[in-house]
This record gives C-alpha cells, structure tokens and sequence, in this order.
C-alpha cells in the first residue's frame, strides 16, 4: 500500500471532458455511416443483397455453322455437357479440388491454376473446370451432389471440324480468350472463358460467329442450391456464314498436296474468291475445340515446319522463276523484251560475277524465255530494264504488299528497290543485284497467295482482285464496310496490260505446260485443257553454301508454280508451294491435278448429265433476232440481223421438229404479251401462253421450257 | 471494518451501469441465436449465457478485492503474463489453429492469455503512472511505460495477432494522456509512431502477407473481392440493406444466407443492423455511449489517481474495440478480427470485458473509501 503514493490525487476534469467529446464524436461519426448505409443507400444494398442470392447460369450460344460455296456443311456443333465450379456459396472449395481433380480426372495443379486465374472475375461468374466431360464423370458429379454443391453442369455446343486437318488453316479454331486478348480493346466485350475464334475465318468473323450468350436467373439459397426460377434469356445463335470455297475443289488441293511441306491457294481470278487452301503441314483444330493439353501444344508450337502457320498467305519466299512473268509483263510494256533475242551460254556476268543459267539454251526470245524459264535472257532484260522499273511494276502489280484477303496475319512479302536498301542497308544499289531480282531471288519475298492473285491478274489482262473465303453479301452492312479497314491491301485494281503483250505472256504460259525439248513444266501437260503456267525454283542457300553441305533434303529448293486456266481470262489460278520439293516440275504436277480437277468439275456441271423424263412434245413458238434458223438453232450465219419467229415442237428442252415460220404472228404474239425479244447470235426462244394456245395443233401438255 | 466495506460495496455497485450492460448483452444473445439459426454454430446463444453468467461472477468476485491490491499484484501477474505469451509461442505447448498460435491448451478448454494481458496491461500501467505522483513526466518515464506495453505487444504479434496487438496501444496512450504527458513529447511520440509503422510495413518481417493485404483490401477493396475484401463488402451490403427499421429478427437475408462472414462474433454488428435497422444500430451505439459516459464518470469520482487510471485504462481499450468493430463493419476500418465487447460470441471476450468492468465497479465502490 505504502507504494501508492497518488492517493488524493485527481485526474484533471478538462482532459476527461476532452476524452468525452472525443467519444461523442465517435459516436456521432458511426451513426453518420449508419445513416449513409442505412437511410441513404439502402436501396442499393437491397438490391446487392438480392442479387447476392441470384445466380446466373449461362445458356452458351451455339456459334455458326461454316458452308462451302454449294451450301455444304463444313463446320457443325455438337452437343456437350461442360462442368463449371460455382464460387457463389460461402464455402471453402480448396478443400474440395482433390477430389474434384480425380472424379473428373484433371492434374490437381491445374485445376489449382485455374481457379487462381478467374479469382479476380466476379464471384457470380461459374469457372470452366472442365469441358465436354464423359458420361462417367457427369455420374461422378450427380453422385457428389451433397459433398460437392459448387460444381455445376452446362450443356453446349461444341465446335465440330472437318477430320485430319481438312482446311485447318482456312477455317481456323476456337479456345478460350487468353489474358492478352481481355487486354486488347478488340476483346472489351469478352469474358474470361469465353470461346474465341483463333486464325482463320474463325478468327475473322468471330464477331458474328460467336452469337449472344443468354443465361437463366435463378434463386439460390445460402448452400447454393436451386430454390426459384426467376427469368430466361435466351441465346441467340451465331450467323451462318457461306465460304467462297468449293468443298470438291479443296478436296482435291487437299489430296494432290499430300503430306508435302508447303501450300496451295486455288482462287477465282475474276473476282476474288478462293475455292480452295491448303497448308501443310496440318493440325487437327478439333484437339482445341476442347482444351487442348499442353503436351500437344507444346508439340505444335515447336515443330519446325510450323504446323499452325497458314502458309499459303504466312510464307514469305522468294518467288524464283515465277517472278519472270512480272519481269516479261515491265520487259514488254517497257517496248524491251519484244526485240530481244539473245544467246544463252548458259549464264551471264556482266559485273564480274557469273550468274548461272540451268542449261545452255542457244538463241532465245521472249516467246521461249517463258517456257525455257531462261534466266540468261531474264539477268538481261532486268539489267536493261533497271531495278527502278522492274520495283515500280512489281510494286503496282502487288509484290511487297498485302492482298487484302480477310484471314489474319496475312504477310506482306518484299520487293527491294533502290530506295529500299538505301533505306534499309545505308548502301547504294549494285547493277549485280538487279540480276538477282530479275529471276526472282535476291530479297524478293512473297506469299503463294500473293503469287496466285498477281499471275491471275496478269493472265487476266491486268484486272487483279482482292481475295476474299466469304461471300461479302451475307455480312452485315458495317462488319462489311470494315473489312477492307481490318485487312488492309492493293485490293481491286486496274492495270492495263497492251494485247499483244498480254497474248505473248499468256502463250508462253501456256507453252510452259507443253511436253517440248527446254520446257519446264512438259510433264503436267493436261490433254484437252487450256492451261498454262510458271514454274519457279527457288535457292534456300547460295550455290558455295550448296556445295560445302552437300545435299539433302533440308537444303533443297523451294519450288512454285503457279497455273491458270485457260490461258486468258483465266477461271481458275492455282498457286501451289512445296518447300525442299527440289525440282519445279513436281508443284506443276500437283498445280495439274487441281486444274484437272476443276475443269472436270465444270464441264461435268455444264453437260448436267441429271436424267430427265421423257414428256410428249410440245409446241412452243418463238421470236429471235439475228440468227438464220434454217441453219438450225445455234448456228452462226453473216446474214444481218433480223427479227425472226417459229414454232416448234420441243421435247425434253429440244427441239425437235419445227412447224411454221411466221415472223409476223410471232411479233404479234410479243407485243400482245409485252415481252420483249431478246438474244443475240444464239436463238433465245420465249414461249408465251397465248402463242402456244394459239398455235397448238397437237396435243398440249404443257410448255416445256428450253434449255 | 471489513464488514462495513461490505455493505459499502452492495449499495454503492454501479446497478445503472449494470443495467445497461445486460441490456446489450440480451440483444447479444438474442442476435447470435438469430445469426446461428441456420449453420452448424445453432445453440452458442446458450453457451454466450453460461460465459454471460460466468462473467458477472466473476464481475462480482473481481470488484471484491480492492484494486490497490490488484494494483500491488500486478507486477507479479505481468510477469506470469509474458510467462504465457511466450510460452504460446512454443510448439508444444501452444495450441495452433487457423495458422495462428495463440492458444494454451488446457484440459478441454483452450485459454487465449492475450485477452488476459489486456487486463493486467491496465492495471501495470495505473499503477506505473500513479506512482509517478501526477508530476510532469521526463523522457525516461515515456520510454518505461512503453518497454511495459511493448513486450507483450511484440510477443503477441508473433502468435500473429495482429488484432490483439492493436487493443494494446490505447491503454499505453491513455496512461499517458491522463499519467500526464507533455505536448512536446506527443508530438515526438506521434512522430516516432508513424516512422515506426512505416518501417515495420516495408520491413516484411513485422507483418505477415496476408495482415498486409488486409489492410490493403480496406483501401481498394476490389483488389481482392473473395477475401478480406469481400468481408467488407458483403458487410456493408448487410447494413445498408437493414434500411430504417430493419428486416426483422432471423429473416436478414445477409445473415441468414451465409453471405456475411462469421455473423456471431466479429461481424454481429452487422448481422444486428441488417435485421434491426438504422433505429436498432443507433440504439446499441446510444448504450455504448451512455456505458462509456457513465464509466468516465466513475472515473472522475474515484477516490484517488490508480482508480482513476484503472478505468480510464478499461475506457480506452473499450472505446478503441467499439470504434474498429463498428468501423470495420460498416466500412471505416480493414479488418482486424477484434470483437464487439458485450455482444460478439466468444468466451475469452465476455470474461475479460465483464472483468474490466469489475475493476471499474470495484474503483466506484470505494471512492469514499479512504
């Protein structure tokens, strides 16, 4: 007691009247939040706390189905059942993943991983845990009902690819959108675990692919489990999209490539559509359509022939020989190459190095130099040409630039100028490398596809187009009015080429595929089919690096060709690439098999060879200019043209015998229907009702209308 | 002279104070049957009336012995004190759970000595200051006061408990508000602290991660949205949604739902604003302030300067657990996991406030004692 020596001593009254204050202040600052919270904001906090107990559970959108050209199905959905972990409850999972991870049979770590990767995603949101589960596991999931509220299945639709890589790269994959893509403003409207397309037509028009997901909203009680039923959104489809390709076509470019490393683009010269591209080698985009595991991705990604790369518009090579057809289009236009005939010794030097020709072709012109593939005469015409306008027509025409075509990452190749390397280098232009250039070596770079559009434009006179795999008509107005934005490129130009000119170069094409001493390509000849063509062959190494190595098959050429048919105003252009295919004539072969292909199928198409039932003949009348029908329909004569008319007995859309010739009843017959006469050489026949009822004098099944 | 301390003790107990603290502690037990209704902690509204019952025995006991003797046993209880926070911090002897070591295990029942320390840090330090007479105090003074609140503080803090730690600094700070401070030396205390807190954050080693990423979460709470973060959200959504009058006993759908963490101990404030409303909140906090008012109060009249402290001591750390709950339940304060006293569940929490208050009771009972 003696210890405490205060006694007596007071707390001082103005400190404890301060500590009073102060805690009225508390006070009086708590019961100011209260009244925020409470009389201020509680109807936001209802609602919060309503929307605590809603869960939302998604209804995915089954994303577009893919047809080829003749409306054939190429890419389907299938329907899947996928499980999802719901984090609403309040209750630890962790504890939970072991067992998760061995009913449904994933790596413990990567079910770990993945919940960690969604933890900043809002908690109403499921997590994919794992997709298109067996019957097995979805059993394994109803029995742990109790044990393991959170997980959660969802049917959906699930992507469905043509089998063993069937257009892999044309048509592209779905995976889930990765953390780079949410970062990407182009990706704002996505979620984490949202399906995107990846490359190819998957990748383009994901936007309308994809569709809208809708979801269902239900009440859950604090386990998590279902106890009402709120509202339903529905989904709303991904569009349809047509592809410009043609499903027989691309089998065909598929086949002939084989399991070669390299590319082939088929596409319509007249206005742009692929009907067929293949790269190889392939992959299988159904392997991503579920997870795919990292095994196998890895396998993908390290391969040395890239397997995911789209190469017919990804390569960028030296295009060889086939840049001759450039070279002759500047030689001509340029009044050069018309009188240039020269020896070749094989090979020229001007500049003190000896450029090398395959073989000695003595006396050469511009109508050989095609065929033979003569680099003699072209290491001339470039050097007389010069590398400013062999860079300036090859630039107009398309090289070093990008075609436009909607895929992703399309390469722009190069085309070196002096400006280029002065700019690149800090070097002047040698006349040496002109030489180079000239035969499509050098630093010339292009992709098959540009190959394809710039050949098919030249063999089409100069009209060159812009590549495209959808028919832009089906696309709404703005995602089409955006596409030459996104894919920027020469597109659709004009380049008129003089006809003689045009006829000298698609002659020599046509001579390539000819079987004749020097020709490069005699061994694709196709009989009865107007098809020509460019081979190329392309160094991968110097000719000194060639020989200290010796060969192999790493080290041999990339060959090309690229073939149109017919000659002019071609309908097809095939460009195909085989990498270390070492000799030029083997892609001529392939590119061969694909015209073949395709000219079979046009004519195939054009005899209609559909049986049709035989009717009784009919009479028809009818009214044509210009043409002499005694000479029998579809016959031409030098008569002037003149309106004409007759009625005919027509059966099965011939005709087959014919009853009057009255030009005046048949005119009178068009003006009583107000048709007008149209045609030109060939007779267009236009049965009209009141013509055939008036001229019927046999029996009258009914008009037959002729082919 | 005994016996007419006796029946000095009976008339002059503090019935009115009394009174008001069973009151919060019915609405207590009333608010975790609520909350408890529904998950597997149904039925600890009873076990919050044995340790109730329990307390106000022990109230009662406690106010029994004069506190000057309390005063002169002090010493020897600090030093079983830090006996005990170091020994929880053995392995074998303390108990862990929940990744803290913060348990002595005894028989069946598990005894948290830090909630103790509270009390006896209340005392040791009344009896520091009251020695010092009322004189203005040296530098050397400063400095004792906080080698006596720091060492159980660092213990502690190594359990972790960082929540425990923090209960710790208002009793140093009103010992030395009210032992006499001068404004010099707060400034360069206040300083000092603030240095100090800043060094122990960036340090890492004082602080554990995820302590950090509490206090971190309070800030930004979306930073971390299933954690402390979410805690706090889920809480004020709670209370807001209580709206004026409430949504009525057992039908808080926050509490009821699972969706508000731990709705019987830390967050029953919360749980209590949902289902009672802004009138009901209000209404504990008017007791709080009437308990605290009343207890300072007492304060003024004790009979000389250690009662005086003694429950200014027990004021402090009173006020200090009231304003970081309610703070942190409705969005003033991170997360700290310190208890609302008199109407979280927990036995440790009960025991030691109803103790504070008997030593408040037993100072009152003698104020004319001299």
């Amino acid at each position: 007691m003696e210890s405490i020596s205060s006694r007596g001593e007071k707390l001082s009254t103005l400190k404890l009247t301060v500590v009073q204050y102060g805690i009225l202040f508390m006070m009086l600052a708590l019961a100011g939040q209260l009244w925020r919270l409470q009389v201020l904001g509680a109807e936001n906090f209802r609602m919060l706390a309503e929307q605590n107990r809603i869960r939302k559970v998604p209804i995915l959108a089954p994303r577009g189905k893919l047809f080829d050209r003749e409306n054939r199905l190429l890419v389907d959905n299938y329907p899947s059942v996928s499980c999802f972990l719901v984090r609403e409850q309040n209750r630890n999972v962790d504890a939970d993943l072991p067992l998760i991870a061995r009913g449904l049979d994933i790596d413990l770590e990567q079910l770990q991983a993945t919940l960690r990767h969604y933890r900043a995603a809002p908690g109403y949101q499921p997590i994919p845990i794992k997709q298109d589960i067996t019957a097995d596991e979805q059993a394994f999931i109803q029995s742990h009902r109790n044990e393991l509220p959170e997980l959660e299945t969802i049917d959906e639709e699930r992507r469905l690819y043509p089998r063993d890589g069937f257009a892999s790269h044309l048509i592209g994959y779905v995976g889930e959108v990765s953390e780079e893509d949410l970062n990407n403003p182009r990706f704002a409207y996505y979620m984490p675990g949202d399906v995107v397309g990846k490359g190819g037509i998957e990748e383009t028009y994901d936007q309308l692919l994809r569709g809208q997901d809708g979801s269902r909203d239900v009440i859950v009680d604090s386990r998590g489990r279902e106890v009402g039923f709120l509202r339903t959104q529905h989904a709303t489809p991904g569009q349809d999209l047509r592809l410009t390709i043609d499903e027989d076509l691309q089998h065909a470019a598929e086949l002939a490539l084989g399991d070669r490393n390299g590319a082939v683009v088929a596409m319509d010269p007249r206005n742009g559509e692929i009907l067929a591209l293949v790269s190889r080698p392939s992959f299988d985009p159904n392997a991503f359509a579920v997870r795919i595991n990292r095994t196998d991705w890895n396998k993908l990604i390290t391969d040395p022939d890239h397997p995911l790369m789209n190469k017919a518009i990804h390569a960028q090579l030296a295009p060889g020989s086939t840049f001759k057809i450039l070279m002759s289009v500047a030689g001509l236009q340029e009044g050069i190459a018309q009188d240039m005939k020269i020896n070749c010794p094989g090979g020229w030097g001007p500049y003190g190095y000896f450029h090398h020709c395959d073989e000695h072709h003595g006396a050469v012109d511009i109508h050989d130099a095609i065929p033979y593939s003569c680099d003699t005469f072209f290491y001339m015409l470039g050097d007389r040409l010069g590398i400013d306008r062999i860079s300036k027509y090859a630039t107009e025409f398309g090289y070093g630039q990008k075609t436009g075509i909607d895929l992703p990452g399309e390469q722009a190749g190069l085309m070196p100028s002096a400006q280029w390397k002065l700019k690149n280098y800090r070097a002047r232009w040698y006349p040496d490398e002109t030489l180079d250039v000239a035969i499509g070596q050098g630093a010339v770079a292009a992709t098959p596809l540009q190959l394809a559009r710039i050949i098919g434009g030249i063999a089409s006179g100069g009209h060159l187009v812009r590549p495209h795999v959808v028919f832009p008509d089906q696309l709404p107005e703005d995602f089409r009015k955006a596409l030459p934005e996104t894919f920027p490129g020469s597109g659709n130009v004009d380049i008129p080429i003089d006809p003689d000119n045009w006829t000298i170069i698609t002659d020599g094409m046509y001579q390539v595929t000819q079987p004749a001493y020097f020709h490069t390509a005699g061994s694709a000849h196709l009989e009865g089919i107007d098809f020509g063509g460019k081979t190329g062959t392309a160094q991968t190494m110097s000719h000194d690096a060639l020989s200290r190595l010796g060969k192999s098959k790493n080290n041999n050429p990339n060959v090309w060709f690229v073939g149109v048919t017919p000659r002019r105003n071609p309908e097809l252009v095939v460009a195909v690439l085989w990498q270390n295919g070492e000799f030029s004539y083997y892609p001529a072969r392939i590119g061969a098999k694909i015209v073949s292909a395709y000219v079979e199928k046009q004519r195939r198409l054009a005899h209609n060879l559909v049986p049709v039932k035989t009717a009784a003949p009919v009479v028809m009348s009818a009214v044509w200019t210009g043409a002499n029908p005694s000479g029998g329909p579809g016959k031409q004569n030098d008569s002037p043209p003149r309106m004409q008319g007759g009625s005919f007995l027509v059966q099965n859309g011939q005709i087959v015998a014919r009853t009057t010739s009255d030009t005046h009843s048949a005119a009178q017959a068009v003006r009583k229907s107000g048709t007008e006469s149209a045609g030109g050489a060939k007779p267009t026949a236009i049965p009209t009702q009141q013509a055939v009822t008036q001229l019927a004098k046999t029996r009258v099944v009914s008009p037959v209308k002729p082919q | 002279m005994t016996a007419m301390r006796r029946i000095l003790s009976f008339r002059e107990f503090d019935w009115a104070l009394l009174a008001m603290v069973l009151l919060l502690c019915t609405l207590s037990v009333f608010e975790i049957y609520s909350a408890t209704l529904h998950t597997k902690y149904v039925g600890f509204h009873t076990k919050q009336m044995f340790w109730i019952a329990g307390g106000l025995a022990a109230m009662f006991l406690f106010a029994k012995i004069d506190y000057h003797r309390l005063l002169d046993w002090a010493p020897w209880a600090y030093g079983v004190c830090l006996f005990a926070l170091a020994a929880v911090l053995v392995p074998g002897i303390g108990h862990k759970a929940l990744g803290a070591r913060r348990w002595i295990k005894a028989g069946p029942m598990l005894f948290q000595p830090s909630e103790w320390v509270k009390l006896v840090l209340i005392l040791v330090v009344a009896r520091f200051f009251a020695n010092l007479g009322g004189r203005s105090l040296v530098k050397q003074d400063v400095f004792k006061a906080f080698i006596l609140v720091g060492i159980p503080m660092l213990l502690v803090i190594k359990e972790p408990d960082l929540g425990t730690t923090l209960t710790y600094t208002p009793i140093l700070i009103a010992g030395l508000f009210f032992g006499g401070i001068n404004l010099r030396q707060s400034i360069i205390l206040i300083a000092a602290a603030a240095l100090f807190a800043v060094g122990a954050w960036s340090s890492g080693k004082i602080l554990k991660p995820y302590q950090k990423a509490r206090l971190t979460s309070f800030v930004n709470p979306d930073n971390d949205p299933r954690g402390a973060g979410y805690q706090l959200l889920q809480s004020k959504i709670a209370v807001g949604a209580g709206g004026v009058l409430g949504q009525g006993a057992a039908k808080g759908s926050q509490t009821q739902g699972d969706f508000l963490p731990i709705p019987h101990a830390d967050f029953i404030f919360a749980a209590f604003s949902e289902e009672h409303g802004f009138v009901g909140a209000v209404f504990v906090l008017l007791l709080y302030f009437s308990i605290l008012m009343r207890l300072i109060q007492n304060a003024q009249t004790a009979a000389d300067l250690s009662g005086s402290l003694i429950i200014m001591g027990v004021v402090a750390v009173l006020t200090f657990q009231i304003l970081v709950n309610v703070g942190m339940v409705i969005g003033f304060m991170p997360v700290t996991g310190i208890p609302l006293p008199l109407m979280s569940y927990g036995g440790s929490s009960v025991l030691f406030t109803f103790l504070a208050l008997g030593a408040a009771m037993n100072v009152r009972m003698r104020r004319f004692v001299n």
